[in-house]
């Protein structure tokens, strides 16, 4: 890593995500949109009478899901686009070392889902009615945690795809069965083991426990602290791979 | 302009020897041999598929080559003393076309290590000073291709690769693409450009006629035409393939 080629890098991506004010919008907005559908979805169920309103819980789960979900789409097609436009190529041929691109990239774009993270939280709590025993900065860190996990993995898509197009259609394959396995439907403990033991090789599983213990107590013990070092290591795992990916010379 | 032996004693900036390249099982470059003299723009000419722009991707260093030895500037392509020293400008103008030209000059700058200084007086030689808050996606491809061209010469490398810079463009935009070569070669810079287009010939110092992945020529532009007897670029190249390469 060289701080000059990095920063750099990570300013020029800065640029072109601020400049594309479209795909801002949406990144910031889109889950806000979804998290009040949700809202308003479950706001006229009945509570059985000694049950639990369903909706706090989703919607904290929410917080784990959609920063990923959203920044895996973005990162995916913008690396893509890096790719295929030659402008990869091109920078194989200076000082630019892989790994400050691949940061710089992760930089911009979680300086971004911390952004996404921040507006997320604070619609949920104030004007959704969600409370956690545990504080808010808590789900704030596990939300920017589980888009950076996003980011690195849509940059590790990205190798795959030749198009827009089939990067795309990486966004099921990724994020469908953590939707599934994570918790959100069924309580881990209650599948079967394969999938107990698949949801373990799922970063998702490990940000919805934790965003679970927000809710539950209003500290955090080890379990906690494991979660997020489990989603930091994924993300920081993928990146690695991301890097790996790109060979400056090819056949 | 200089003979062909004004420096023949001197080190060659490039020296490429029996380069092969395979692509998947198919060899795509067979034995190429060639040697670029220092502050000479060589031209490289031939059809489109003809191994142009995998010859210009090998000496960049961005092509896995399969046997054969090039050294630039005394050192394997790709090499990391090179990468501040070799500029490569893609066949499509590979900058970002959603930011503006001083955006994109700044960061190539950035990664060169040249000052802010250094990104306005290339600009300024690239004769686009007016379109420096401009997004190159609202840019004519002449003033794109410049813009592409001024990432690179952002390092004032001391080689210069451009893969058909001038390709699309009006005659008119093509001789100023030239003239601006021609003034960054006199700076020193040895440069190795692509073109399918023979007219261009004429403003190289040494051309080199590629067909099928073998150089069929090596030679320079009044030695072509004296050769082969003909009066125009096109023909002579013509007829350099209807003789064969024993010409």
């Amino acid at each position: 890593m060289n701080p000059r080629t990095f920063g750099a890098s990570a300013l020029r991506i800065i640029q072109q995500l601020t400049t594309d004010r479209r795909t801002l919008g949406l990144i910031l907005a889109v889950p806000l949109v979804l998290v009040t559908l949700l809202y308003y979805v479950y706001r006229d169920v009945p509570v059985p009478p000694g049950g639990q309103d369903p909706f706090p819980r989703i919607a904290l789960i929410m917080l784990g899901i959609l920063p990923m979900l959203v920044m895996f789409a973005v990162t995916s097609v913008a690396m893509l686009r890096e790719r295929t436009s030659g402008t990869l190529e091109r920078l194989w041929t200076t000082p630019l070392h892989r790994a400050d691109l691949v940061g710089g990239y992760a930089l911009a774009f979680a300086g971004m889902a911390v952004l996404q993270s921040l507006l997320l939280s604070a619609v949920t709590y104030w004007f959704l009615g969600v409370t956690t025993e545990g504080s808010a900065g808590w789900v704030v860190l596990v939300a920017a945690l589980s888009s950076t996990v996003g980011i690195a993995f849509g940059l590790l898509a990205s190798a795959f795809a030749r198009t827009e197009f089939q990067a795309v259609q990486f966004m099921p394959v990724f994020i469908s069965p953590q939707i599934f396995l994570c918790g959100l439907l069924v309580d881990t403990d209650l599948m079967p083991d394969v999938l107990q033991w698949l949801s373990e090789f799922m970063p998702m599983t490990y940000a919805v426990d934790a965003l679970m213990q927000i809710r539950d107590s209003a500290s955090m013990g080890s379990d906690f602290t494991g979660d997020a070092l489990m989603l930091a290591a994924m993300a920081l795992g993928a990146l690695l791979l991301a890097a790996l990916t790109m060979p400056r010379s090819t056949r | 302009m200089k003979g062909p032996e004004a420096d023949a004693g001197g080190p060659a900036a490039v020296n490429i020897r029996s380069l092969t390249v395979r692509k998947g099982k198919k060899e795509v470059l067979h034995g190429i041999d060639l040697k670029l003299r220092p502050g000479s723009i060589t031209g490289l000419f031939g059809p489109s598929g003809c191994g142009k722009t995998t010859l210009m991707r090998s000496i960049v260093g961005v092509q896995k080559i399969h046997s054969g030895t090039i050294t630039v500037l005394g050192a394997q392509p790709g090499a990391k003393a090179l990468r501040s020293e070799v500029g490569y400008v893609t066949q499509a103008a590979a900058v970002y076309r959603d930011l503006t030209l001083e955006q994109n000059v700044r960061y190539f700058a950035r990664l060169y290590g040249a000052g802010a200084e250094r990104v306005r007086e290339t600009i300024e030689a690239a004769g686009l000073t007016e379109q420096t808050e401009q997004k190159v996606q609202s840019m004519s491809g002449g003033q794109a291709s410049r813009a592409s061209l001024a990432c690179a010469l952002v390092a004032d490398p001391k080689f210069l690769v451009l893969d058909e810079p001038t390709v699309g463009l009006d005659p008119v935009t093509r001789e100023e693409l030239w003239g601006h070569f021609r003034g960054v070669a006199e700076r020193g810079t040895t440069i190795l450009v692509s073109s399918h287009v023979m007219d261009e010939a004429g403003h190289c110092d040494r051309l080199v006629l590629m067909r099928h992945g073998v150089i069929l020529q090596d030679t320079d532009p009044a030695e072509l035409l004296e050769a082969t007897g003909t009066s125009t670029y096109d023909q002579a190249f013509l007829s350099v393939i209807t003789e064969g390469v024993a010409a």
